[in-house]
């Protein structure tokens, strides 16, 4: 068996590869739903119609898939510029606190100004996490795997602390959570009925707007350079460190924004548990999505409504909700896999 | 075939050898022997699927049709470990040794079983020990491989296959790292060799020491055999002809007045991670109609020096002057000032592989009015009319301004980067191996293009390690040596020998005549 390069990449094959890695993802999964001994197609279906076959299903899946486009995109940016940052869990958690801090109580404006605020506060606060992770990249060339790993655990310990000490709402009857984000703060829901809220298009903004960041501009073009060719880039000019600060900085904004988005236009508070880890599902989004902004879209939309539907279906069969951790899972493997034949060809001989 | 083959058994015989990499055909049906005490050059451009036949050999590709005999025996296809079984040992261009690793650990590693509870270092050491004083290689067997100077490694990896019980040594590209002394001496270890009965096959292009090294040469031309000859009944002009299958006619340089001073190195000292590439106090001084050849061993501060003139890193002490203004470190500000610039990897560094040729012709001047819209959005129309334009007037073959640029050809690519940097008009070119790896046609293009410059008023500083290269396009040559460098010369009062001394850290008797 030889593994040979391919030397023109199709589209069809780029667009089919997703595609074919989810359908495989399924394949593999049905393996585990048979051995819980359900029905396979049954169970499908049965997750099918609990993410997309009611108005009431549809809500929730763009409801969930909110967040999963802010933390795709930090992740999808980020990995362009091979800054590879894992750390979108920890930036939402403080893109959360930034919001929290101004929104329950310090400030009140009105709602078109308070609501940019709280945005721009919770986007700063991201980007201030990989401040340290990045600068001992750029200048010490510390892995930022690891440092950005870590500091999910700390910041959630610093959550945690906050929420059952000076932030402990008096009135949340001893649960661990913040006080409400004032009226003026929360972003409105878009339909009369179910959680949908203004997040979700400020997630398809800020996609469009990565998207044309980083076809368009000269700062999309500095970053896909330095993420292909750090030496190529350094000798044409471009500041190879700056280009991955730069990059850092969008990206834990990015994830900071998933944060506002689920305390001002979710939850309305924070809690402990405001991100089922969103920020890590995001790297599933991205690289479900080749890394494309637009793609994030579509992916944070079928990684959400793997989650839905598996409630429905662990609802309706003897299947545990866990099996939407396994799918995504597989689906990430499947992608890395179909991504890599839609660049190499293998040949049995 | 020769005489030879038919009266003896060949000790290596490839039969009809046919590769294929898609539609390219790297080896078309090729054919030949290798006897025993001959050194046999393979000699072909590149491209011309020297490296992929030794490939074969050596079980990294399989071939499609055809087989390789040693002694008569087919070798199994496919298995490094058959080839080396078999008595076939391989010295790569790149050498292969860990560097924290002494000589004979070096040279015993991987022969070793890998669960054994001691070492029979006192029987490896006789070996060694034997096999250097019968074939005079010496080298001392505890010295750390970092330690060692570019021959000394070269002579360890040939202890190394020798070690392996090496019956065929396959060479590839021996001299590149060399100077002609140390080449020389890599003769004169090769003879001792064949005497004793081994066979040698000898990759290069260097015309020269083929000629003058070797018994029989066949050329590989477009994947297939352009011919067999023995060396003595060739001469330089048949061999290049058989090679590139045309006239060979690299450009010269004639004599020019040079103008005002482009370049000014004054006592110039430069870190770098190795003490031989770290500058000590360069002076350098180049003018406008004017190309200096800077000669000069692989790794004595060549690379220092274009990086620093690249604008990639600052003087640690005197003061580098270009077109007007001293102060680099920032190669936007260079190119802006008019400096254009080739670097010497142009995969790694030239370009970005998975960008289209469009993005790769605006790296430089991205954020220059002409590209950037209100500073920040990218004219891509703007971008891709000054493709097409650049693609016509360099004749970069290719599919188009949005093609990847990875899949253009190594001579495709140079014109690329050559229209990059030339389009702007440069006054001061650093042109760094600017025609490595290239077919004739491609070098002939280059040197051309370069001289075109020269005569529009560049000045030029032309780092090669290629003589011939350098002999025939520089006004003077200056060497470098463990991050010195020797005052230009003019080119007219230089010899070979001369710049092989120098190159060495030796001074040549003729030049003090001057």
């Amino acid at each position: 068996m030889r593994i040979e390069t391919r030397q023109d990449i199709a589209l069809w094959r780029v667009i089919l590869a997703p595609v074919l890695a989810v359908l495989a993802s399924l394949a593999l999964g049905a393996g585990l739903i048979i051995w819980a001994g359900e029905p396979v197609l049954a169970s499908y279906w049965a997750l099918l119609k609990g993410s997309l076959g009611s108005r009431f299903a549809l809500n929730e899946t763009l409801t969930r898939s909110t967040p999963l486009i802010f933390t795709g995109l930090a992740v999808a940016v980020a990995f362009r510029a091979k800054f590879y940052n894992i750390g979108a869990e920890g930036q939402l958690y403080c893109g959360a606190l930034a919001a929290t801090f101004l929104g329950t109580g310090m400030i009140s404006l009105p709602p078109y100004l308070m609501i940019p605020i709280l945005m721009l506060a919770g986007a700063m606060a991201g980007g201030a996490v990989l401040i340290v992770p990045v600068l001992l990249k750029t200048h010490m060339k510390v892995d930022e795997v690891v440092t950005t790993l870590l500091l999910n655990f700390i910041i959630l310990l610093v959550v945690g602390y906050l929420l059952e000490g000076p932030w402990k709402d008096p009135m949340s009857l001893g649960w661990p959570q913040a006080a409400p984000i004032v009226d003026e703060g929360i972003w409105p829901p878009l339909l009369a009925k179910g959680r949908l809220h203004l997040g979700f298009i400020f997630a398809l903004v800020a996609a469009v707007l990565a998207w044309a960041l980083m076809r368009f501009t000269i700062w999309g073009y500095e970053i896909r350079a330095v993420g292909l060719n750090a030496s190529a880039a350094g000798f044409a000019g471009i500041g190879v460190n700056a280009t991955v600060i730069r990059t850092a900085l969008i990206s834990g904004g990015l994830a900071g924004l998933a944060g506002v988005s689920e305390v001002a236009g979710l939850k309305g508070y924070l809690t402990l548990d405001l991100s089922p880890g969103f920020g890590y599902a995001g790297i599933a989004v991205a690289m479900l999505a080749q890394l494309h902004p637009l793609g994030v879209i579509l992916s944070a939309f079928f990684i959400s409504a793997v989650y839905v539907g598996a409630d429905a279906m662990s609802r309706s069969t003897d299947i545990p909700t866990y099996i939407a951790d396994v799918l995504v899972g597989l689906s990430v493997l499947t992608i890395l896999v179909s991504v890599m034949l839609t660049r190499y060809r293998i040949r049995w001989s | 075939m020769t005489e030879k083959s038919v009266s003896v058994m060949p000790l290596l015989s490839f039969r009809g050898i046919t590769k294929r990499f898609g539609p390219l055909v790297a080896n078309d049906a090729i054919s030949l022997d290798l006897n025993q005490g001959e050194v046999l050059a393979l000699l072909g451009e590149n491209g011309a699927g020297k490296t992929t036949l030794m490939n074969i050999l050596f079980g990294h590709y399989m071939a499609e049709e055809g087989e390789i005999l040693v002694d008569g025996a087919p070798l199994p296809p496919g298995s490094t470990d058959a080839a080396i079984q078999a008595g076939i040992g391989m010295v790569h261009q790149h050498f292969t040794l860990a560097e924290n690793l002494t000589v004979l650990e070096n040279i015993t590693l991987g022969t070793e079983p890998l669960f054994a509870w001691r070492r029979d270092i006192g029987a490896a050491r006789a070996k060694i020990a034997r096999m250097a004083d019968e074939y005079g290689l010496h080298a001392d067997p505890d010295k750390p491989v970092g330690a060692l100077s570019v021959g000394e490694r070269q002579r360890v990896e040939i202890l190394k296959a020798l070690y392996r019980d090496a019956r065929i040594l396959i060479l590839d590209e021996p001299t590149a790292v060399l100077t002609p002394q140390e080449s020389d001496s890599l003769f004169e270890t090769l003879r001792k060799l064949t005497s004793k009965g081994l066979a040698v096959i000898f990759i290069s292009h260097k015309l020269n020491e083929i000629l003058s090294h070797t018994d029989r040469v066949v050329v590989l031309r477009r994947g297939a055999v352009a011919g067999t000859v023995t060396t003595s009944d060739a001469d330089r002009a048949s061999l290049a002809h058989m090679m590139v299958g045309a006239e060979v006619n690299r450009p010269k340089a004639t004599a020019m007045t040079p103008g005002d001073t482009v370049l000014r190195l004054t006592h110039v000292a430069c870190r770098s991670d190795s003490e031989a590439q770290s500058l000590k106090d360069v002076s350098l001084e180049i003018r406008a109609h004017e190309i200096i050849g800077l000669a000069g061993v692989a790794g004595n501060g060549q690379r220092t020096l274009a990086n620093l003139l690249s604008g990639l890193i600052a003087v640690d002490g005197g003061t580098v002057e270009i077109l007007g203004a001293t102060g680099v470190a920032d190669p936007t500000e260079l190119v802006r000032r008019g400096v254009g610039r080739i670097p010497e990897d142009r995969h790694a560094t030239g370009v970005v592989g998975e960008m289209p040729l469009w993005e790769n012709l605006i790296s430089e001047d991205r954020r220059g009015a002409e590209i950037a819209r209100g500073g920040f959005i990218i004219d891509k129309g703007r971008a891709v009319e000054r493709t097409k334009r650049l693609i016509e007037e360099f004749d970069i073959r290719c599919e188009g301004p949005e093609a990847e640029t990875r899949l253009l050809s190594g001579g495709n690519m140079q014109k690329l980067i050559l229209a990059r940097v030339l389009s702007r008009g440069p006054r001061f070119i650093l042109a760094n191996q600017p025609v490595r790896g290239l077919d004739e046609g491609a070098i002939a293009y280059v040197q051309n293009r370069l001289l075109q410059a020269r005569t529009a008023g560049a000045g030029i500083l032309l780092i090669s390690e290629d003589l011939d290269e350098l002999f025939a396009l520089s006004d003077r040559i200056a060497v470098m040596y463990h991050g010195r460098l020797t005052p230009p010369q003019n080119t007219a009062d230089l010899s070979v020998g001369d710049v092989g001394l120098l190159m060495s850290g030796q001074e040549p008797e003729a030049a003090h005549a001057h």
